[in-house]
């Protein structure tokens, strides 16, 4: 980047010899960014036509930002198994998901809370299962509590460690940003009607949530259960360790469905990517990425929809 | 003759449209924050918005004031930090070190305007945060954190810009001075500083500007809790960090609340911008 700098300032500052030594520098320096510019501009234009290929159809797939990452990893495994397939996953959230399926501005929307009644008109198709698990710090000697005790700590009831069996010191509760959908699932399966705690520490992603939490000996928060790592101590809840096992068996309660939505039944291309999705190649993807494939877990709230 | 005349003419007319286009932007993002957050806010009533500190905007409530004291709470902080050492440094620059030691040390503080705030960010999550929670208590995220990494943000504006300013008195200021048996710091203080004033607090505006409107370091380290702050250890919300939280997510009247929060840190930007006019035509008057 510099060496090319350079080089545009030298010719050009060579072109204007009849300058004055002062202003040549800055002239120099002035077009040698408009250059750099235009580069830019031009590069940007060039690479954006490149891709865009007329004529050729593709199907938008957006929502979520928690089913992101695995519609991604589906749809290029898709891609590269029927050539001249296009699909486009977005982001956005689930509640933006819902509504894109709905205007028919995405094909697919992907929502990883349940659906609510005014939006059960779409199509849903539940193509894998995330729990959530609470998460302390390693060193933390809490290993298990129960519902109701992690209610009141997020609700800001239960305020030390002490009162749970643990250290004499005060519990920094860690929660997610409101609007997202996990905290939308964390708050309907365990905070239930009650608030958490507006003193909580709020982080705008699973990661920084875990990145927190393995800083601070004694922070609590909760992560999807595909990303849980060694950093951070996922506690068991009334006795159920949030294992894969304890999961499927639906022996653990905090488990989301990760949900697709079409308007109306779907057709063609979609079909095909829902069917992709849904085959045992598809699942298996997501097995390995620590979610739970869509046959396995059954749990009765959800069963016969 | 007639030629240069037009050419004279075409480039201030030039000129003049390039001025109203910046303003003009500047127009078209004002209409479009105060249209987009201006009816909720009339809606709910703006008692509603100013002065509760309940913020649940997906159950209809949508009170400010926590992120409004933490905007206002962490900018102190940043000032507090920032004024000191940007003054200090810029008059030992320019007054008592040698001119090799200014013409390193400048372009290096200077450096620090360049490092992108991601950056700031993740040092205060990775070394701050800790030593603030092992060493002062409370979590770690907190107003503290976050206004020193604002206060370390917001120096090489200060102190450049001071430098600058010291730098362009005329030095018969100085040698008058010192010829009348001022000492060195006297001389400094009473003759140096007061006469660079306005460029000085020129800097410090612009400081103040950008630790009001820094967005993704302070959502990294202030812990963006929606309580009001009881001490400098607990973590505080911005205006900025609570719009770009939770702009992903938001729809409907969440979306238009936040749009609101851009009204409102609007108006405190001009509030504070005003002030900080007023006072420094008070002093040099």
């Amino acid at each position: 980047m510099f060496e090319m700098r350079d080089r545009i300032s030298g010719t050009s500052a060579a072109g204007n010899s009849k300058m004055k030594e002062k202003d040549r520098g800055r002239a120099a320096a002035g077009s040698s960014f408009f250059c750099l510019f235009f580069f830019c501009l031009f590069s940007t234009i060039f690479y954006f036509s490149c891709s865009l290929r007329p004529g050729q159809k593709g199907i938008t797939v957006a929502g979520s930002t928690s089913i992101q990452p695995f519609a991604d990893q589906w749809a290029e495994v898709f891609m590269a198994r029927f050539p001249g397939r296009v699909i486009n996953v977005q982001g956005g959230g689930s509640s933006a998901g819902i509504q894109a399926a709905m205007t028919g501005a995405a094909q697919i929307g992907m929502s990883s809370r349940e659906l609510k009644p005014e939006e059960k008109v779409l199509k849903e198709f539940i193509v894998a299962w995330d729990g959530l698990a609470i998460i302390v710090h390693p060193s933390n000697p809490i290993d298990n509590l129960s519902l109701e005790k992690v209610r009141e700590i997020f609700a800001g009831r239960i305020l030390s460690w002490k009162e749970v069996g643990g250290p004499d010191r005060k519990i920094h509760v860690v929660t997610r940003e409101e609007g997202s959908g996990t905290r939308g699932a964390f708050q309907e399966m365990v905070m239930h009607k009650e608030r958490i705690t507006k003193k909580a520490i709020v982080q705008d992603s699973n990661g920084t949530v875990r990145e927190v939490v393995a800083g601070d000996p004694y922070a609590i928060g909760y992560i999807s259960l595909g990303l849980l790592e060694p950093r951070v101590k996922a506690i068991k809840l009334d006795g159920i360790e949030p294992s894969f096992e304890n999961v499927v068996r639906s022996n653990y309660k905090l488990i989301r469905p990760f949900i697709l939505v079409t308007n109306g039944e779907p057709a063609g291309e979609v079909s095909d990517f829902i069917q992709f999705i849904l085959s045992e190649e598809g699942q298996k993807l997501i097995q390995k990425q620590g979610l739970i494939p869509a046959k396995l877990a059954m749990s009765g709230e959800t069963e016969g929809k | 003759m007639k030629i240069r005349e037009d050419r004279e003419k075409f480039i201030r007319l030039l000129l003049l449209a390039i001025a109203l286009s910046a303003i003009s932007i500047l127009a078209l993002i004002s209409i479009f924050i105060f249209s987009e957050g201006l009816p909720i806010m009339f809606r709910r009533g703006i008692k509603a918005f100013l002065l509760s500190s309940d913020w649940y905007p997906t159950e209809g409530h949508f009170g400010l004031l926590p992120m409004i004291v933490g905007s206002l709470l962490v900018t102190a902080g940043a000032m507090i930090i920032g004024i000191p050492l940007g003054l200090a440094g810029a008059v030992y620059l320019t007054q008592f070190s040698s001119k090799k030691v200014r013409m390193v040390v400048k372009p290096m503080i200077e450096l620090l305007a360049g490092i992108p705030s991601v950056v700031y960010g993740f040092i205060g999550v990775v070394i701050l945060v800790p030593f603030v929670r092992d060493n002062f208590g409370g979590p770690g995220f907190s107003i503290l954190t976050a206004s020193l990494i604002l206060g370390i943000m917001i120096l090489p504006t200060i102190l450049s810009i001071s430098i600058d300013s010291l730098l362009a008195l005329p030095p018969t200021y100085r040698e008058g001075s010192i010829a009348l048996g001022a000492t060195e710091w006297q001389t400094t203080r009473l003759v140096l500083l007061p006469a660079a004033r306005s460029g000085i607090i020129a800097g410090i505006i612009l400081g103040m500007g950008r630790a009001v409107g820094e967005t993704m370091a302070v959502i990294m380290i202030a812990g963006n809790a929606t309580s009001l702050p009881r001490s400098i250890l607990d973590p505080v919300r911005t205006l900025t960090s609570n719009i770009a939280l939770e702009m992903s997510y938001a729809s409907g009247e969440h979306r238009q609340a936040l749009f609101a929060t851009g009204v409102i840190l609007f108006i405190i930007i001009m509030i504070l911008n005003t002030i900080a006019n007023l006072t420094s035509k008070r002093m040099s008057s």
